[in-house]
Order: structure tokens, then sequence, then C-alpha cells
């Protein structure tokens, strides 16, 4: 299994050509308490940087885009009564959906955790 | 992260030492949230007791003979009526009767007013009152005042420790007395819905009030991020959201803050449209709207009827803590005006189900003593 990050704050993990996509613990802490998550639905296609989810904290609302582009094989249900899971398990259980690749290549644009870290810690 | 042109007010570094997030506001640099989060710090001021500091707020002193019935050529409120002691809250209005901003209005003596106005407007409303009754009155800006808002349960037993006595000061009085020894001028008031105090001190002894409050038991700081979901469960406007010069007092809902004597005798700016639409009915109502499933809709979010036909937008709206859902406040058509009212509110392309609903969405806890 892979991980890679955006510069979005999202990640995706990787086994086969099903990735399961997240925001970062960076993404969580700067939202602040998620109040709020709306996840897409099963059979959705995504794009590689197109809107995907909704998270939103009290203060304000934000779009999660996806990493890569493919077709949605299902999303956390969870979320709906349970959006604090984004804040307590951002790489966890608060993952968002899940995807079937359909351009795997586009992986390859995405940052490893070091990478990731690296950018992280320019941003503070 | 500097801006340099940001102004601050003088618990900036108090702020960040308790690890403040810091934003611009206004033009100045306030804290957004402390390490308790948004939602922590509004359920805490809740349950608790929270400080805020709006210090950013414009402060100012109006005095001279007949200053009461000056300042009601600027405001619809019976001001003249005022009892010593009390304050009262109102708007400026302009010749269409727009809403410049929103104040309050403290009577110190017979000639002494004491305003409190919004960080945003507070340069406007002072030229507004010096062009138009500033030959009259003297305007006394007090740019070396700190103000601090102590609110919550706990308030009040908090206040009685430093300031034996503020407990059973009334709501919407003022006073001058010292609090942790520190001479200050006390509103009972707020802006959270919750029984509390408005501290106004001399900006040198700003931090040594604020460390004084913030050592007694259950007292937290609370930045905005939570000052504004706490205003908005309590169903009280923000200006520049909620009200503006597009907005009337008669259409904002807050035709209780026109005095009886001023609705018989005008005499304010904008009297005609007011007065006019108190008679025949403003078209458009300022309602709590209520989310019926969980996403929240933001401010400028479209309302429409049940079949989709536009009727207003929200003007506020977020998460509720305390309500534990969604919501929000916005304008509406007057039939549309009743609560359980059904609509629809447009978030990300989508039709969502809510309707009118009452407000406040958190019942207010005021000092009824």
């Amino acid at each position: 299994m892979s991980m890679y990050f955006t510069k979005d704050h999202e990640w995706i993990s990787v086994e086969g050509s099903v990735g399961t996509v997240g925001i970062t613990d960076y993404a969580q802490k700067a939202l602040g308490d998620i109040v709020y998550a709306e996840v897409p639905e099963k059979g959705r296609k995504v794009t590689k940087g197109g809107d995907a989810a909704v998270v939103e904290s009290v203060k304000a609302a934000s779009e999660v885009y996806s990493p890569v582009s493919g077709t949605v094989t299902a999303g956390n249900d969870a979320l709906a009564g349970q959006p604090a899971l984004v804040n307590e398990s951002p790489e966890g259980d608060g993952w968002f959906f899940k995807l079937e690749l359909s351009n795997p290549a586009e992986l390859e644009e995405l940052m490893d955790r070091a990478a990731y870290d690296d950018y992280v810690a320019g941003l503070e | 992260m500097s801006d340099t042109s940001l102004l601050t007010t003088p618990l900036d570094s108090l702020h960040r030492s308790l690890g403040a997030k810091m934003v611009p506001f206004a033009g100045y640099a306030m804290p957004v949230q402390y390490p308790l989060g948004v939602l922590g710090e509004h359920l805490h001021t809740r349950k608790s007791a929270g400080l805020f500091d709006v210090s950013h707020m414009g402060q100012a002193l109006l005095e001279g003979d007949n200053v009461a019935a000056l300042l009601e050529t600027l405001v619809p409120g019976d001001i003249q009526g005022l009892g010593l002691g009390r304050t009262r809250y109102s708007v400026f209005t302009n010749d269409q009767g727009g809403i410049l901003d929103d104040l309050m209005i403290s009577k110190l003596s017979d000639n002494q007013l004491f305003l409190v106005v919004n960080a945003a407007c507070k340069d406007a409303d002072f030229a507004h009152i010096q062009a138009k009754i500033g030959g009259k009155v003297t305007l006394t800006i007090l740019a070396d005042r700190a103000l601090l808002a102590l609110q919550g349960p706990k308030a009040a037993a908090v206040m009685a420790k430093l300031a034996p006595g503020a407990e059973t000061q009334k709501f919407m009085s003022i006073a001058d007395y010292p609090v942790a020894g520190i001479p200050c001028r006390v509103t009972r008031s707020g802006y959270t819905g919750e029984d509390g105090y408005e501290i106004s001190v001399d900006a040198a002894n700003a931090e040594k009030l604020a460390q004084a409050l913030l050592a007694e038991d259950g007292v937290a700081p609370i930045g905005l991020g939570a000052r504004d979901s706490l205003r908005l469960e309590a169903g009280l406007c923000l200006y520049g959201s909620d009200i503006d010069t597009t907005t009337t007092p008669v259409e904002a809902n807050l035709s209780w803050i026109i005095g009886k004597r001023r609705r018989e005798q005008g005499g304010f700016p904008g009297a005609e449209a007011i007065l006019g639409q108190l008679s025949a009915g403003a078209p458009r109502l300022r309602v709590g709207i209520k989310p019926d499933g969980r996403a929240p809709a933001r401010a400028h979010t479209e309302i429409t009827d049940v079949d989709g036909t536009p009727l207003g937008e929200i003007t506020s709206g977020g998460f509720g803590p305390s309500a534990d859902g969604p919501v929000a406040m916005g304008y509406v058509p007057r039939g549309f005006a009743v609560p359980g009212m059904p609509v629809k509110l447009v978030v990300r392309g989508k039709a969502l189900d809510a309707h009118v609903a009452l407000l406040p969405f958190v019942p207010h806890s005021y000092y009824k003593g």
C-alpha cells in the first residue's frame, strides 16, 4: 500500500487499482472542529483536482478535491453521523471515499509523505 | 505571519501568549479562536463564562445640552426616554430608511451619552455624527479605551468576586465601578444571548483586567469564531451581513427598537419609509431559517419556495453548536415569514429542505433581577 499527498492537503492510499481518499492531519487542524461532511455517491466519476466531497467546520465550508481521476466505489457513510471522525482519525476512520483509479499514472504527480511533510513545514 | 498594516488591540500580546489564531477583522488583528477551538469555546460560553476582546469596536462620548434629542435626529430609538444609567440598542438610519450601523447607547447623565459602535463602521459613524450634529454636541472618540465582554451563566458569579454588587446590576444598564480594583465602565449586556457584561477599561489597564478575569474559575478566552456562532444562535444581527443600508429596521425585524413616541413624531432619517412600512407592512422580513438536514447553509445561499421560485437569501448561516445542527437567518417575503413555513435552500446546486423558524434558536438567558 502506498500513500500519496496533494498540495490541497488530501491523501490517497492505493492498493491495486483502488484508492482511499481523505484529508490530512494538517488540513483537519486548520479547519478546526468538523461539523458536517458530504461524501460522493458510489458510481460518481471524479477527476483529478475536481470537487469530490465537502467538509465544513463551524466557521466555513471547504471542498475536498479528488487526488486522481476515477469512479467512486464507496463513500464513508459514518461521516454523516460522526463528522468529528475527520478530526479524530483523519488518515483512518475519517476517510471520505474510495475510488477505482482510471489513470494510475496520475499518482506520479503527487507527493510522498516526506515531500508532503516538507511542503507543510514550508507553509508554517 | 504578520501584517504591519493591521491595527492591534491592547490585548494583542495576551492573545498571542494564549495561543490564539489571529486573523484580520475590520482592520484589526483579532483572535478568531484559541487552542480550545470554535466549538469548544462556544459550548464553554453557554455553560460557564467566556471572555471576549471587543476592543476594536468604537467607543465615544456624546455630550451637550439636549444631547438625547439631538441623537434622536440620527436614530429611531426613544433616547429622550432612556433612564439615567440605562442602555439601549439602536441603529443609525439613512434617508432611505436603510441601516448605517447598529449601536449601543447608554445614558450617563442628562447631557452625556456613551456610544459603542461597530469596528468596521466607526470612522463613518463618527464622521456622520460630526457632520449632522457636531455643531451642537461634543463627540469624544475614546480611542484609548479597551472593551472586554464577559458572557455566560457564570459571568455574574465571577463579577461578584471581582466587583461585589455587580451581580445585581440590571440588564441593559451602565455603571462605573472598579473591577479587580481597576476603574471600569460596565454595561450588563452582550452579544451571545447569555447573561453577561461589557467592560470598558483604559487601554493601559486592559491586560491586567483580562488576566484578573481569566484567573477566575470557569473563565476561558473566546475568539471571534465562537462570538459569531453564539450571536447567530441568539438571533442577533451582524452588521454588514444581516443588516446594512439596503435593509430597514422594519425589514430586519427590529421594529421593537422604534420608540412609541418616535412612531408618532418621526424626526429620524428615513422616517417616511420606515413608518410607512410599520403601518403597511414591510415587503420582506428577516427570519430564522432552520435547515431540516445536517448541511449548513452559509451566507448568500439562495432561499426559494418549495417550487424553486427565488424568495431571498441567507444573510448569516452556519452550524450552531448548542442547537446541535445548522442554523441560519435570512430575508423572505412577508407572506413567508411564518414559523414552520417550508422553504428550500440551494446549497452547492442542490435544493435542501428547510423551514422558517422562530428566533432565537437558543433561548436568551438575560439577568431578570
